[in-house]
């Protein structure tokens, strides 16, 4: 959008220069972003000529030897971000669409506002309840329970430990359910009134009109609101540190603990001995940080493409 | 009734009754998380906890009187830093900003808002501490202020932008210049979203632990001024709450539940005397 005043001749001082202030408050976000991502790539520097891209693939941590590999974090951060949103999309598109279709406003608002505020929950009290309720959970019901329903199968293997890649996943799924309802009824509401009629119209149920027409019109927003989670899910720290296990392992057991990227960072930078160790600590957080800008980026084009959308029709 | 009409109905009652099933479930957990906390944090909340330091491994009682001062000073200094950067950067979008270089910064500002809050205290770390030598408050604050600084933007921008253009024309029209037009018409307009942006936005990075990780770091007792590190209320949860001791957990359970407690009040008291539509940015 242009600026919303005119330009005139003979600018006043004052205002010229309110102008010259505020542009370099917003140079300056400009430039922070800038310098964070200098940061990460020149203080992973070390680290990066050492082990190129092979960094991205070896599984060996071995802290003591100087030989670094990501490959068990990346799993972990991609395994647990993915139990995560098979959770959470349903109940989270479920949600938004009562909120957004069945239900009166003022309980729309209400639960909205509910919502909001689980949003607003820190993450380390997800993961003080995750560790003392979901952790014995997991251990003496859940996990012999899956195994029961399906013995044999490779994903429920091994010793029930309560901790692990399914722990976190699902209490990473928890967290952002608010994420997605935000975005979600929002997109569905933004959805035209006269898609709903036309479909009731021609004789659909209420759910016909729902999923065939009032979805599938929204559906770009909707996959923008679950990228908004995922990017949400990569980078969350503190519940995974405090579920997840902490093991470098690649394990194909749900039920293995493991450990993911944020979570690695947060045990083990203080304590990182020498350069290399460091150095290679900064290069998971930058490819965190090159991970959720990518998602980021994607989630906001395709809010963008659905809003034009909307106001087009 | 034919059968396939039957189908078509009774999809429709499940479905739309499994969307409502959704919702009580998704909104129990918050009356869950609370519920429980209170439970479990309530009677190993007392007096003391809010007045002394906490005691050396092994004794029973102490508090976490200097956690609490700490996550105040930390929220001091991310107020201090992140709210006049993250305003006067908002107003540049909303009034200032041509177009090309309102998109840059737009897209900049919701790149850092996207930054898991990990990456920025490695970001904080290697500019600050690195340089200092040592972690100290001052990092904390910083770290949790460059969080505060993208939210802040946003929210401003998206206010500002509400204000409707004819208050701007009436007040040009009355031979106003634009610096008075934006400071005694524009801003006062939308002084109230701003005003529960930047609540919602202390709330925020008030319970956050992994940026302070790596600045902060941590401190059993008192820390004078902001150059020392500093212990705080997040990172005494994590660190009580993963620490072998069951007096630690009583402990992690209170400050938890305090920690809580004031997230959600400044939340909803936010909404509820400022504004309710306030959404920050994802």
């Amino acid at each position: 959008m242009a600026p919303r005043f005119k330009k005139r001749r003979g600018v006043l001082v004052s205002d010229r220069s309110a102008g010259v202030v505020a542009f370099a408050f917003g140079a300056c976000v400009l430039a922070l972003t800038g310098l964070l991502a200098y940061q990460l790539w020149a203080n992973s520097a070390a680290s990066r000529t050492k082990f190129g891209w092979a960094f991205l693939l070896t599984g060996s941590w071995d802290p003591v030897a100087g030989d670094f590999g990501a490959a068990p974090f990346i799993y972990g951060t991609l395994v647990t971000s993915a139990i995560a949103l098979l959770v959470a999309v349903p109940l989270g598109i479920g949600v938004s669409i009562f909120l957004a279709e069945l239900a009166p406003p003022a309980l729309s608002d209400g639960a909205g506002l509910l919502l909001e505020l689980l949003a607003a929950v820190p993450s380390v009290v997800y993961g003080l309840v995750g560790v003392s309720v979901l952790v014995p959970l997991m251990r003496t019901w859940i996990e012999p329970g899956l195994r029961m329903l399906a013995p044999g199968v490779p994903l429920f293997r091994g010793p029930d430990l309560g901790v692990g890649f399914l722990t976190a996943g699902l209490v990473l799924a928890v967290m952002v359910i608010p994420f997605i309802v935000s975005m979600g009824r929002e997109v569905l509401l933004a959805v035209p009134r006269e898609q709903r009629e036309a479909a009731l119209a021609l004789g659909s149920t209420r759910w016909e009109s729902v999923w065939r027409v009032v979805v599938p019109y929204a559906r770009p927003g909707l996959y923008g609101a679950i990228f908004l989670a995922l990017g949400r899910a990569l980078g969350e720290t503190m519940a995974v540190t405090m579920v997840i296990g902490n093991r470098p392992e690649i394990a194909a057991s749900l039920f293995a603990p493991g450990y993911s990227m944020a979570a690695v960072i947060a045990n083990e930078f203080t304590e990182a001995t020498g350069d290399l160790y460091l150095s290679a600590l900064v290069e998971i957080g930058l490819v965190l940080f090159v991970l959720t800008m990518i998602i980021n980026a994607a989630a906001r084009l395709l809010i963008v493409a659905t809003s034009r959308k909307a106001s087009a029709a | 009734m034919s059968a396939r009409r039957l189908r078509r109905r009774v999809t429709n009652v499940v479905m739309l009754g499994l969307t409502g099933v959704a919702t009580v479930l998704s909104v129990s957990i918050l009356f869950f998380l609370l519920g429980f906390l209170i439970y479990k944090g309530g009677s190993s909340l007392n007096f003391a906890f809010f007045t002394e330091l906490p005691k050396p491994v092994g004794e029973a009682g102490g508090g976490m009187a200097n956690a609490i001062a700490g996550s105040a000073k930390l929220l001091l200094l991310a107020a201090l830093t992140g709210l006049p950067v993250g305003f006067l950067a908002g107003l540049y979008l909303s009034e200032f900003a041509s177009k090309p270089m309102a998109s840059a910064v737009r897209y900049a500002a919701d790149l850092l808002n996207g930054v898991p809050s990990i990456v920025i205290g490695i970001f904080v770390y290697t500019l600050v501490v690195l340089r200092m030598g040592h972690f100290s408050a001052l990092a904390g604050g910083l770290a949790l202020g460059v969080m505060m600084i993208p939210i802040m933007t946003r929210s401003t921008e998206e206010f500002l932008r509400a204000v409707p253009g004819s208050l701007r024309d009436a007040s040009l029209a009355l031979g106003a210049s634009r610096v008075t037009t934006i400071a005694r018409v524009v801003v006062p307009a939308a002084s109230r979203g701003i005003l529960t942006a930047a609540m919602l936005g202390l709330a925020r990075v008030a319970g956050e632990t992994a940026p302070l990780l790596f600045t902060a770091l941590g401190n059993r007792f008192w820390s004078p001024g902001v150059a020392q590190p500093t212990a705080s209320l997040p990172v005494m949860i994590f660190t009580y709450a993963t620490g072998p001791y069951d007096e630690w957990h009583r402990q992690a359970w209170a400050a938890g539940l305090v920690l809580l407690a004031f997230v959600l009040v400044a939340n909803a008291g936010a909404r509820l005397l400022l504004g309710r539509r306030v959404r920050l940015p994802g």
